[in-house]
């Protein structure tokens, strides 16, 4: 048993320092021309792409095993510590994103996990938005972009550390809204071998809140399921399994919507977007075969402090500090 | 043991599933099209990361590619080609809402029927470039 939980120990230290070293080395060959002029000591074209894709599959472990999104942790790490323009990283973020939940959407809509009916108003609001937002973040100059970014990035920290969850919220009374859409459910949980029924309240708030989550979402190119869990689960009331799937779900068409926008505008580079997207649906699937054996916890934290300090780092290059 | 997926749900898991393999086949397929130089790239290889240091509105200054659709005139060139499965990706979350509608109308849920349609309408919107292109 000791052997097994050093084992997995050290193939966790391995898998840390293999991120900070990527970030390290990549950060140290950072540079940032803001002409085309070639510049001599300019890598192969398959170097970054390269760089990219082992990032990537890092970030694709880490977001599973800490129970994030893969595009919170791409957008500040590889805008903070790597030489791409924040405009392409938030396209490759959205695609990344968008990828992810398109992967995942499937399997939760079929388990009963995701539920559509929950999903479409929601998305309505949020795709809309997600369109303003990412016409906001285009049209300001990239320091806003990058200030606003860190001060958010921070913000989910704070999210993430403090955030209660609720397995099972109490919802006496459905809201009028919610009834009249027949927003409510039942799904099967095995921990528990019973079914169980949910419904929802305050729908109202809730579809208020997914305008700021849309418009963040799109500003930025941050998958948004920081924020549609807790509204979903502690807002609205949902199961946190029916609140995780559903926002899963939510993602693949708020960020439709944004990923429209960027792609429109030229914002969208393949030589960035296929390592990314490949790199982290790999890092997704090996993620998921380490959680069943490994302390999610201490991954939790550990992510934690790597946003916080490229949440920082974002703040600090807006600012003009870093 | 209870599974609320309804008949549309299972429908639109289905289709997605489909579109998302075929769509991230096509952007591998196409990726190795690109890379390994079977078509011709639009911006040479070696000259991306000379583009993707700056915003946006400089590089398709810089680099005289146009925005929005214009790919699609342009499948010819390896770059280019990988725009089709990203914008297959992009379009699948429309074609899930198409399926499904008609059952949602069989079903007499106007609600849904009215929020699905308006979804279609503003990802068309978002996706038709109508709403500006260019960057800063």
């Amino acid at each position: 048993m000791l052997e097994k939980y050093l084992r997995f120990s050290k193939f966790i230290l391995l898998l840390v320092v293999s991120m900070i070293l990527l970030v390290g080395v990549a950060n140290v060959f950072a540079a940032h021309p803001q002409t085309p002029a070639p510049d001599p000591s300019q890598h192969a074209w398959w170097y970054w792409p390269l760089i990219l894709l082992i990032l990537s599959f890092a970030l694709g472990v880490f977001a599973v095993l800490a129970g994030v999104g893969g595009g919170v942790l791409y957008v500040p790490i590889v805008s903070g510590f790597l030489p791409f323009h924040l405009d392409f990283v938030r396209g490759a973020g959205l695609i990344v994103a968008l990828a992810g939940a398109l992967a995942a959407g499937p399997g939760l809509l079929k388990k009963g996990m995701a539920d559509l009916r929950l999903a479409i108003p929601m998305a309505l609001i949020a795709s809309t938005c997600a369109i303003v937002g990412a016409m906001i973040g285009l049209a300001l100059p990239t320091n806003i972009v990058q200030t606003l970014l860190g001060a958010t990035i921070l913000g989910i920290v704070v999210i993430m550390i403090k955030a209660k969850k609720s397995e099972y919220p109490e919802v006496p009374k459905p809201d009028a809204l919610s009834q009249s859409l027949r927003i409510m459910g039942v799904y099967h949980e095995p921990t528990l071998n019973k079914d169980v029924s949910w419904q929802i309240h305050r729908t109202p708030i809730g579809l208020g809140l997914f305008v700021v989550i849309g418009v963040m979402a799109g500003m930025f190119g941050l998958g948004a399921g920081w924020a549609n869990v807790p509204v979903l689960n502690l807002l609205l009331g949902a199961p946190i399994k029916i609140s995780v799937a559903t926002s899963k779900f939510l993602l693949s068409i708020t960020d439709t919507s944004a990923a429209w926008i960027y792609l429109n505008n030229g914002a969208v580079l393949p030589l960035m977007v296929v390592p990314s997207v490949v790199g982290i649906m790999l890092g997704s699937f090996i993620g998921v075969k380490v959680l069943a054996v490994t302390k999610p916890a201490i991954i939790r934290i550990l992510v934690i402090g790597v946003l916080g300090v490229a949440g920082l780092k974002a703040l600090l290059k807006g600012l003009g500090i870093g | 043991m209870a599974n609320q997926a309804t008949e549309e749900q299972i429908l639109y898991a289905n289709i997605l599933n489909k579109g998302m393999l075929i769509g991230l086949l096509g952007l591998v397929v196409t990726f190795i099209i690109y890379g390994a130089g079977i078509l011709e790239p639009k911006i040479p290889l070696d000259q991306v990361q000379n583009y993707w240091v700056m915003p946006v509105s400089e590089y398709l200054q810089l680099s005289g590619i146009h925005a929005g659709w214009a790919w699609l005139g342009n499948l010819g060139y390896g770059d280019m080609l990988n725009f089709l499965p990203i914008a297959f990706l992009s379009i699948l979350t429309v074609i899930c809402y198409l399926a499904i509608l008609p059952g949602l109308m069989r079903k007499k849920d106007t609600a849904y029927v009215v929020l699905v349609i308006v979804e279609v309408v503003v990802l068309l919107v978002a996706a038709s470039g109508f709403l500006g292109s260019g960057g800063h």
